[in-house]
């Protein structure tokens, strides 16, 4: 049973502004779904590395050279907001 | 990890500190750890950025090859197990300078375990554990400017090596000393230029009290903005004491970071540890494990430099140099490089040493040059020594043909032939030059030999300055003496 | 050349032999996209460089230049697709302006390989659902009955390739988003095995379970298709440098020495909808008729699966969307003066105004997964269980080389009817969700019609890499079918 001061912590960590009424739907959604996931716990894995890459491959990695594909500008011409080439947010305490 | 005994060389009214760093490095790439942008430190505003370091949708990280390398020598250089297979991990929290809102770092499978790094503190010997070192990426930069924050994502993704001591320290003096020598390994090696202004190299100091003899470490905090060794000590000083102080008031100690200020001298308290981050790691699934076979290691290990303490030692035990000698001389690679080849040329080890620390070093100093930017090679060095060591110039003529050296980059041959500064070996024109000086100062003489034995020194003088500096020394105080007796 | 039932191959050709120029055939398209589109909303951004890609092709082709495979084909991509300059939204409001300054590998891909971009298609926000009706760009229409759900998150795909608006689209599939909605709206679409496909640019929903592909209509032009986007990308270290053969030269309809299996726990499935199981029966009647044998495998981890499948994909989610902060590009809330707000409310308002609901679930799902205190008992567990599902696959991939299996208990739904209870529309998956778990390759061919005429597809499963054999099933279950190649009258 997730219960919404839960659904608050966490859309807190996930900084995510739910309403109070959000909040209640997601606790007895989610809930629900949570439930459903303890089938997984019946499941004997001891000593079982978990899955994360589903398919076998060799790991491969970059060759250290610098590149440059793009100008500063292209890289914030999405900015919301900029000042120059720099991205601009309320003030970091 | 198992808390080994160790003794605190020094106590804080009845308590003991307990004192651990974290040492973040940049390493030395082209590129930065997960993309290919430059890392170059002087860039424009996000000139060194693309969309992978600036995050957006859809970009994934690629890891950097050399990183890996560097890492791997890194803790090789410092003791530590290489794990065959390192995972990487996200470490998810939301700050404007970490634009994927998580940081690419490793977590419970770290590339680089359980190493150990022995110094010298003051008059003692002292080795602390390394619990790990492992591979992440550096955040963006913010400038604040009261009522906006802006962000250059130039630095996010530069390969850093993160260090982590075992809580072994007790005192700043050894927390300082031990920062000194993690950053000479690195640079010994070069994955790191372990510069503390710019940022290369970051100590973040984890400190705590605990009354002598207890068992239990107290609460601990951590100390960030930490840029020079003097304030690793002072910063921890000062953190010792106001633990001390808070604990002595009845106070709880709150288990937060704190950033040092060096204009006031203290800690403040930056944010509350207590609502502590959750930073929900899990295992990178945009990158596979880090496999690394026994043949990638060795080969690794064979390509290592000689590192500084094995150096030292070796100066001591094959060169005969004394420990302080010894340890000034491989403060850095590149002195300790120009000691030895000076001292193969000139086959005079402690020649070599007492010039490369007093006549090189000074000279370094005053033009505020590098040893790499030594406009005196070594070879001509160990020449010059040569030449003094064959009697072909006297000590003396040396130290001016070594200003020469310096100011034109000539061989020392070439110096002391163009300049005419063979040193006068022959005691036939030696015996010539004190007759003549004898038979002008005949006063002098009778009062020498009447007992002013002080004037031997006026003879001296006379000679050299009659022989331009190139009679032998010593073999003019010889004659000199023979034919003062009289 | 009817440009209803043109393949690829069939346009490249005459594109290229000049028959017809990449022009005609772009402007065919559009102008039936652009007039029947509102039907159906299936298209987000309609691209205003089309005709001119269309000419420059035109161009190079009378230089005597080699263009590609697919040279003049006109796609449709969905909005999870990065496109260089061209609006990418993930049908989000929080990337409802981005426009991004390069493309998925993907789409470099196609695009080398001569295709024009009509523009981008509709979906599911950040592809999180199985209707499309959790757009920020409003619901899209299953073209065979617009009351009904194309299927998602690819809808806009499917609907746009169902009714001929585009000659081919890509999709992406996490949990069965290519495979469900061509079922639902009677196209070919192709799932590879993980690995296959370069995720570079692709709007990142759960990263261990992403893949994109085909979703168009033959099975030859999956397979050629295939054949252009697979292979190792050097920008994304999940893909495997596995040789990709000429899929669409290998096709062929005998199935002599092909074992297909059907798996025991998918047969014992309560509430399979009475035409869902007729089509499928059909398909095991045509099977055997071209000689293929087949076999029982058991999947015992089936019902583990969708738990499993929303653990984990919502896990990885919940990180891979913590970029969209309102600092970089996107969304950002209303402020007044910068310094009036807090950070921390800054950040909230941003993604609680920018983030539909469904995907503010997720994340808040996800997060709690991966929390202190549950890590263990849920995201690392999924994990274990993961690698134990992947080794069944193994095992069953020992007695049979493809699975035969329905893509859906049901044909398509009507708008509205699961949207109240996200557990029942979960559930939905249970086909679909263990193909991505295991990282194998899945496929969607239409097989059959509803009696209330709308289009069942069946869904072929293969072991990693064995898109061959998966493409030759699904092209001999094609050729025998009465639905095959359908355009639906919109």
């Amino acid at each position: 049973m997730i219960d919404t001061k839960a659904i608050e912590h966490i859309a807190k960590l996930a900084r995510l502004y739910v309403t109070e009424q959000e909040a209640a739907e997601f606790s007895k959604q989610l809930s629900g779904v949570v439930d459903h996931f303890k089938q997984i716990a019946q499941v004997e894995t001891k000593g079982i590395e978990p899955l994360i890459t589903p398919t076998d491959m060799k790991a491969y990695w970059r060759e250290d050279k610098a590149k440059k594909e793009f100008t500063a500008e292209e890289m914030v011409s999405n900015a919301p907001q900029r000042t120059g080439n720099l991205f601009t947010v309320p003030p970091v305490v | 990890m198992s808390n080994p005994t160790i003794i605190a060389p020094k106590t804080y009214r009845g308590y003991e500190a307990v004192i651990g760093l974290e040492i973040h490095a940049q390493l030395k790439t082209q590129s930065k750890m997960f993309c290919a942008d430059s890392t170059t430190f002087d860039a424009g505003d996000n000139e060194n950025t693309s969309p992978v370091s600036v995050a957006m949708p859809g970009t994934l990280p690629a890891v950097n090859a050399h990183a890996i390398e560097f890492a791997i020598k890194a803790g090789l250089a410092l003791g530590c197990e290489i794990r065959k297979k390192s995972v990487f991990a996200r470490k998810n929290y939301f700050y404007p300078d970490l634009p994927k809102g998580y940081q690419i770092s490793q977590y419970d499978q770290p590339i680089c375990e359980h190493g150990k790094i022995s110094f010298k503190v003051e008059d003692y010997d002292k080795t602390v554990r390394i619990e790990r070192a492992h591979m992440e990426e550096d955040a963006g930069k913010s400038n604040h400017h009261g009522e906006y924050t802006l962000l250059n994502y130039n630095r996010a993704g530069v390969p850093l090596l993160e260090i982590v001591s075992g809580p072994d320290m007790r005192t700043p003096q050894e927390a300082a000393e031990y920062a000194r020598t993690i950053r000479q390994v690195l640079i010994y090696l070069d994955v790191c230029d372990g510069n503390l202004e710019e940022g290369s190299l970051r100590c973040d100091c984890n400190i705590s009290v605990r009354k002598i003899g207890a068992e239990k470490f107290g609460t601990r905090t951590e100390t960030k903005n930490v840029n020079s060794f003097r304030f690793v000590e002072k910063a921890i000083e000062f953190e010792i004491e106001r633990q001390i102080d808070a604990i002595e008031a009845g106070e709880r100690i709150i288990q937060e970071t704190r950033l040092w200020d060096p204009d006031k001298n203290r800690t403040i308290s930056m944010r509350s540890k207590e609502d502590a981050q959750d930073y929900r790691y899990f295992p990178e699934p945009d990158l596979l494990p880090v496999i690394v076979t026994a043949e990638m290691i060795e080969k690794y290990r064979k390509d290592l430099p000689e590192l500084p303490i094995a150096r030292a030692q070796r100066f001591m035990s094959a060169n005969g140099l004394p420990e302080y000698d010894a340890l000034v001389l491989t403060t850095e690679k590149d002195l300790a490089d120009f000691y030895e080849i000076t001292a193969k040329i000139s086959g005079n080890f402690k020649a070599a040493s007492n010039w490369v620390m007093t006549e090189v070093l000074r000279e370094l100093k005053q033009a505020e040059k590098e040893i790499k930017d030594s406009p005196i090679r070594p070879e001509q060095l160990g020449k010059l020594i040569a030449l003094i060591d064959n009697n072909t110039i006297s000590g003396k003529i040396a130290k001016t043909v070594f200003q020469e050296m310096w100011q034109s980059g000539k061989d020392p041959e070439v110096i002391v032939k163009e300049k005419g500064l063979v040193q006068i070996t022959d005691t036939g024109a030696i015996e010539k030059i004190i007759q003549e000086v004898i038979a002008a100062n005949a006063q002098q003489v009778a009062d020498y030999r009447g007992g002013r034995t002080k004037l031997f020194g006026f003879f001296v003088g006379a000679v050299m300055k009659a022989s331009k500096g190139q009679a032998n020394p010593d073999l003019v105080n010889q004659i000199l003496t023979e034919k003062l007796k009289g | 050349m009817d440009l209803n039932t043109a393949s690829f191959k069939d346009i490249s050709q005459a594109v290229k032999s000049k028959k017809a120029s990449a022009l005609e055939v772009t402007q065919h398209f559009l102008k039936r996209a652009k007039s029947l589109d509102s039907k159906l909303n299936s298209f987000i951004t309609f691209n205003d460089k089309a005709e001119d890609e269309a000419k420059a092709l035109d161009a190079r082709i009378a230089k005597g230049e080699d263009v590609g495979v697919m040279a003049g084909v006109p796609f449709g991509i969905k909005d999870m697709f990065c496109t260089r300059g061209l609006k990418t939204t993930a049908a989000s409001k929080i990337l409802e302006n981005f426009v991004p300054p390069y493309d998925a590998t993907v789409v470099e891909r196609l695009r080398k390989a001569g295709i024009t971009v009509l523009g981008k298609l509709n979906q599911d926000e950040f592809a999180m659902g199985s209707s499309n009706e959790n757009s920020h760009f409003g619901p899209v229409k299953n073209p065979w009955n617009v009351q009904y759900v194309p299927g998602g998150s690819s809808g806009g795909s499917a609907a746009a390739q169902a009714a001929r608006l585009a000659a081919g689209t890509v999709g992406t599939d996490t949990g069965g988003s290519i495979r469900q909605p061509a079922s639902f709206c009677g196209i070919v679409g192709v799932k590879p095995t993980y690995g296959r496909v370069s995720r570079y640019g692709i709007v990142a929903f759960a990263s261990s379970l992403d893949q994109a592909g085909p979703m168009v209509s033959c099975v030859e032009d999956a397979a050629t298709t295939l054949e252009v986007i697979c292979g190792r990308d050097e920008r994304d270290q999940t893909t495997s440098d596995h040789d990709v053969p000429k899929f669409s030269q290998n096709l062929k309809e005998d199935l002599k020495g092909m074992r297909v299996g059907l798996v025991k726990e998918y047969m014992t499935e309560k509430g399979l909808h009475a035409d869902v199981q007729k089509t499928l029966d059909s398909a095991i009647e045509t099977l055997k008729k071209r000689g293929a044998e087949i076999v029982e495998v058991s999947i015992s981890l089936t019902n583990q699966a969708v738990p499993m499948y929303y653990l984990i994909a919502a896990s990885e989610a919940s990180s891979n969307l913590a970029r969209y902060d309102g600092v970089k590009y996107g969304y950002r809330t209303n402020i007044e003066s910068l310094g009036s707000m807090a950070l921390d409310d800054f950040y909230c308002r941003t993604r609680g105004e920018g983030f539909g609901k469904e995907v503010k679930r997720r994340i808040v799902l996800g997060t709690y997964c991966l929390s202190s205190g549950y890590y263990d008992a849920f995201y690392n567990k999924a994990g274990q269980v993961r690698r134990l599902l992947r080794d069944q696959y193994s095992e069953a991939f020992k007695k049979c080389d493809v699975i035969l299996s329905p893509v859906t208990t049901s044909p398509a739904f009507k708008i509205g009817d699961r949207i109240s209870d996200p557990l029942a529309m979960y559930l939905n998956d249970i086909f679909t969700v263990s193909t991505n778990l295991a990282g194998l390759p899945g496929m969607s061919v239409p097989f059959g019609m509803s009696k209330e005429g709308l289009p069942i597809g069946v869904q072929l499963t293969a072991s990693h890499f064995e898109e061959q054999k998966m493409l030759n099933v699904g092209y001999s279950l094609e050729q025998a079918s009465s639905v095959k190649w359908k355009v639906a009258n919109v």
